[in-house]
């Protein structure tokens, strides 16, 4: 008897501990210092979960994002011409392509030829869709000190951080994982596409706290405009940092100061139109950041398709040999008592 | 290999011949055909064979990427890519074996929480225990450098803040950890040539993996399996043949572990990984958190808890190598945790306790992150010195079958044939 009393206690004694330790891990995390990056809200993906496949029509009109703005800067150099015509891709007619990769603006240099000079050729469908500098030293040069990366796996380089309390941190993951969901990186593209907007404005308080307020303000106090606030520790004021010279605000970016400039926005590209004339999708900015994201999310993950194709095939085989072999051991076992 | 005698009968003149001659097919008989094996299994043992077919896939997969793999700094990353986009059924093979990795972990941490809870390491099994854990120390360094292999950003900064670990030792002796640092770097700095030799030592470590195994199902086979009960095979009722009955259930269990490893390839592979690692490496930035692969996280969380670095290193190590004295820090004379009701709480909190650390090592060495971080590895420690020892002294177990056979049918009410006598077989207690 006293060794259950002992061993109630002990139990109570346990949950203590661990809704402690669950109650102070629950509390809202520290502020975000100016580096934190910021939540993503999630879009919903054609491609995303248990049997996800891109849209064909999408990942053509991301393309065409891709190449009328984009590839002003961004190369796609781990893409060949060739992969705009597999299967599970935009799937775009081969001899397009080669008209495409003909006219393509950033030339291959090939070579040494028979005089031992390097020489400038038009693409072929085996080449890669190269962007408009030659090493990062010639972008830097031209974008005033800013590096426009290679976009070919920008989608899987990039993933939202999680900004819940620790106490929802695990039934946020089983939910993630139950649905098969990892379209993050897509999430936070079309984020960052759409969130320029004016820097956000604030007023000092009493007691150093800087608040936000909307872009008028609240009238008699001097407003002041911050990219980013750094708090104040020990009671001493917040810092407010200002945008710098050349970078705009951006409500995606970590830290809110990006060297990209909002390039894209409404009707910046001309969609396709069905025989009325009429667009079949609307050339909206949010319309042009979801086909851009989508595109590149293939562009990293090009075998998606497929992969997800055989995904649910081969599961529902594990699933029906795993309860076929359930049944055989439990005959098995019949014969025994257990 | 055991006391236990193989039932092999050839059945074959060819057979015959051979078996006279070398006999592999008794011993194979002997050891996975008929050897006998508790009645009272649960699923917490198909983990084993789990693990051996983990092993297996990740050499055979592993073999494969090795083909067309570069391990040099200019040509590593762009390989792997290479090997997911255009190699066949490179897009399934190589997520197979960075997904594999982690499903390794789960099975062997799955391994060696059933092996505390049951007390699988107390005598006669030591060995097979201390063999255990050189092979999870075997599997993490494999893992460590195979993370390398990608050359992403996390990968080379991973090598960067671990290899800098030894540094730590210059503080006990100038120099010294200077010294093995760029002795395990192959020069001044993490280079393509670190990648080179991790490359090889990636290759060569699942072999030494593949022998211990071997020398642990070995001593597995001389001490027998362990039980829910902790009771020992003591008559013949107390065991059935491996095949059928155990190799059914292990079936069972191995599929049910595939529906999972595959749901993570095909479905979503990235998701055990990290972002940054699609980024190629770069010497010149650092990403903004520098974390490991989850199943590290809770060690990682220890090495930063501690204030001091080398305190934090001796930490992280020794949160391993204590494993190693379990049999030894465990007084109780009971094994299985059933009847051990003190000992069952300490070991779920344990169990919460890798788990909080886990989280805490995802987290940035802020605070109140590093409060808890350092409440838990009190708690870690706590766990196998405080726990074990004591736990063993002031509780009194509940009562134990008398048998394994008295277990079973006992629970399923007494059963309907005459129950083999147990006969002498006295509680544990010795």
């Amino acid at each position: 008897m006293t060794t259950r009393k002992h061993t109630s206690a002990l139990t109570v004694a346990g949950i203590a501990a661990a809704g402690l330790a669950a109650a102070v891990m629950s509390v809202p995390l520290p502020a975000h210092a100016a580096g934190a990056a910021p939540e993503i809200p999630r879009v919903g993906w054609s491609f995303d979960g248990l049997s996800g496949q891109f849209d064909r029509a999408q990942l053509q009109r991301g393309f065409q994002v891709y190449q009328n703005v984009c590839s002003a800067c961004h190369g796609l150099n781990r893409l060949s011409f060739r992969n705009l015509v597999q299967p599970g891709g935009p799937e775009f007619p081969e001899e397009a392509v080669k008209e495409l990769a003909k006219s393509w603006p950033n030339k291959i240099i090939d070579g040494p030829n028979e005089a031992g000079e390097m020489f400038e050729r038009d693409a072929l469908l085996s080449d890669r869709i190269l962007g408009p500098y030659r090493n990062e030293q010639a972008a830097r040069a031209a974008q005033n000190g800013a590096y426009p990366p290679d976009l070919s796996l920008i989608s899987r380089a990039r993933n939202p951080e999680y900004h819940g309390s620790a106490f929802s941190h695990g039934p946020h993951m089983v939910k993630d994982i139950l649905t098969g969901y990892q379209a993050g990186g897509p999430d936070y593209l079309h984020a960052l596409l759409t969130g320029y907007t004016d820097v956000p404005s604030y007023v000092r308080e009493e007691n150093g706290h800087l608040k936000r307020v909307g872009a008028e303000g609240p009238g008699g106090k001097p407003v002041e405009q911050c990219a980013s606030v750094n708090p104040g520790e020990d009671g001493k004021p917040d810092e407010c940092v200002a945008l710098a010279e050349g970078m705009s605000y951006n409500a995606a970016f970590p830290g809110h100061q990006i060297a990209m400039p909002a390039i894209l926005a409404d009707g910046a590209v001309e969609y396709p139109k069905d025989e009325n004339g009429v667009a079949m999708v609307p050339a909206t900015l949010d319309q042009h950041a979801r086909d851009v994201a989508a595109f590149l999310a293939w562009a990293a993950d090009p075998h998606l398709n497929q992969r997800k194709a055989t995904g649910w095939q081969a599961l529902l085989f594990l699933l029906i040999t795993t309860v076929l072999l359930y049944f055989g051991k439990k005959r098995i076992w019949s014969r025994i008592e257990h | 290999m055991s006391a236990h005698e193989s039932n092999y009968e050839p059945t074959s003149r060819l057979g015959k011949w051979f078996d006279e001659r070398l006999p592999v097919a008794r011993l194979m008989h002997g050891q996975f055909v008929d050897f006998p094996t508790p009645r009272n299994l649960n699923y917490a043992w198909t983990f084993g064979g789990i693990l051996t077919f983990c092993l297996a896939l990740q050499i055979v997969s592993g073999i494969v990427l090795a083909m067309h793999y570069q391990p040099s700094a200019e040509g590593a990353f762009a390989s792997v890519d290479h090997i997911r986009r255009d190699v066949n059924f490179g897009w399934l093979i190589q997520p197979m074996h960075a997904v594999g990795a982690s499903m390794f972990f789960v099975a062997v941490y799955i391994h060696i929480f059933r092996g505390l809870y049951y007390g699988s390491y107390k005598a006669p099994r030591e060995v097979l225990w201390i063999l255990g854990v050189f092979i999870l120390f075997a599997m993490m360094a494999t893992a460590f450098m195979g993370y390398a292999l990608p050359w992403g950003q996390m990968s080379f900064w991973g090598v960067t803040v671990i290899t800098n670990l030894f540094s730590a030792l210059d503080s006990i002796w100038a120099g010294l950890g200077t010294a093995i640092t760029e002795w395990l770097w192959g020069g001044y700095a993490v280079t393509g040539v670190t990648l080179n030799r991790f490359f090889s030592l990636h290759y060569l470590l699942p072999f030494v993996i593949a022998g211990l195994v071997i020398l642990h199902i070995w001593a597995l086979h001389v001490a027998g399996q362990n039980n829910p009960t902790g009771l020992d095979i003591k008559s013949k009722s107390d065991s059935v043949p491996m095949y059928p009955y155990a190799v059914a259930k292990d079936a069972v269990g191995l599929f049910a572990f595939l529906i999972v490893f595959a749901w993570f390839v095909l479905i979503m592979p990235d998701y055990l990984g990290h972002a940054d690692n699609f980024t190629p490496a770069n010497p010149l930035v650092t990403p903004p958190h520098i974390v490991p692969e989850w199943y590290f996280l809770p060690f990682y969380a220890i090495l930063r808890a501690i204030p001091s670095k080398l305190g934090g290193v001796i930490a992280m190590f020794a949160s391993v190598l204590i494993l190693l004295f379990v049999p030894w820090l465990d007084t109780s004379r009971v094994r299985s945790a059933k009847y051990r009701p003190y000992y069952k709480i300490a070991f779920w909190f344990f169990v919460f306790t890798c788990v909080a650390l886990g989280w805490l090592g995802s987290k940035p060495a802020e605070q109140p992150y590093v409060f808890w971080a350092q409440f838990f590895t009190f708690a870690y420690f706590a766990f196998f010195l405080i726990a074990l020892p004591v736990l063993g002294l002031i509780e009194t177990p509940k009562q134990l079958p008398r048998s394994i056979t008295e277990s079973v049918l006992g629970k399923s009410g007494g059963g309907g044939a005459a129950v083999p006598a147990g006969a002498a077989a006295a509680p544990e207690k010795r």
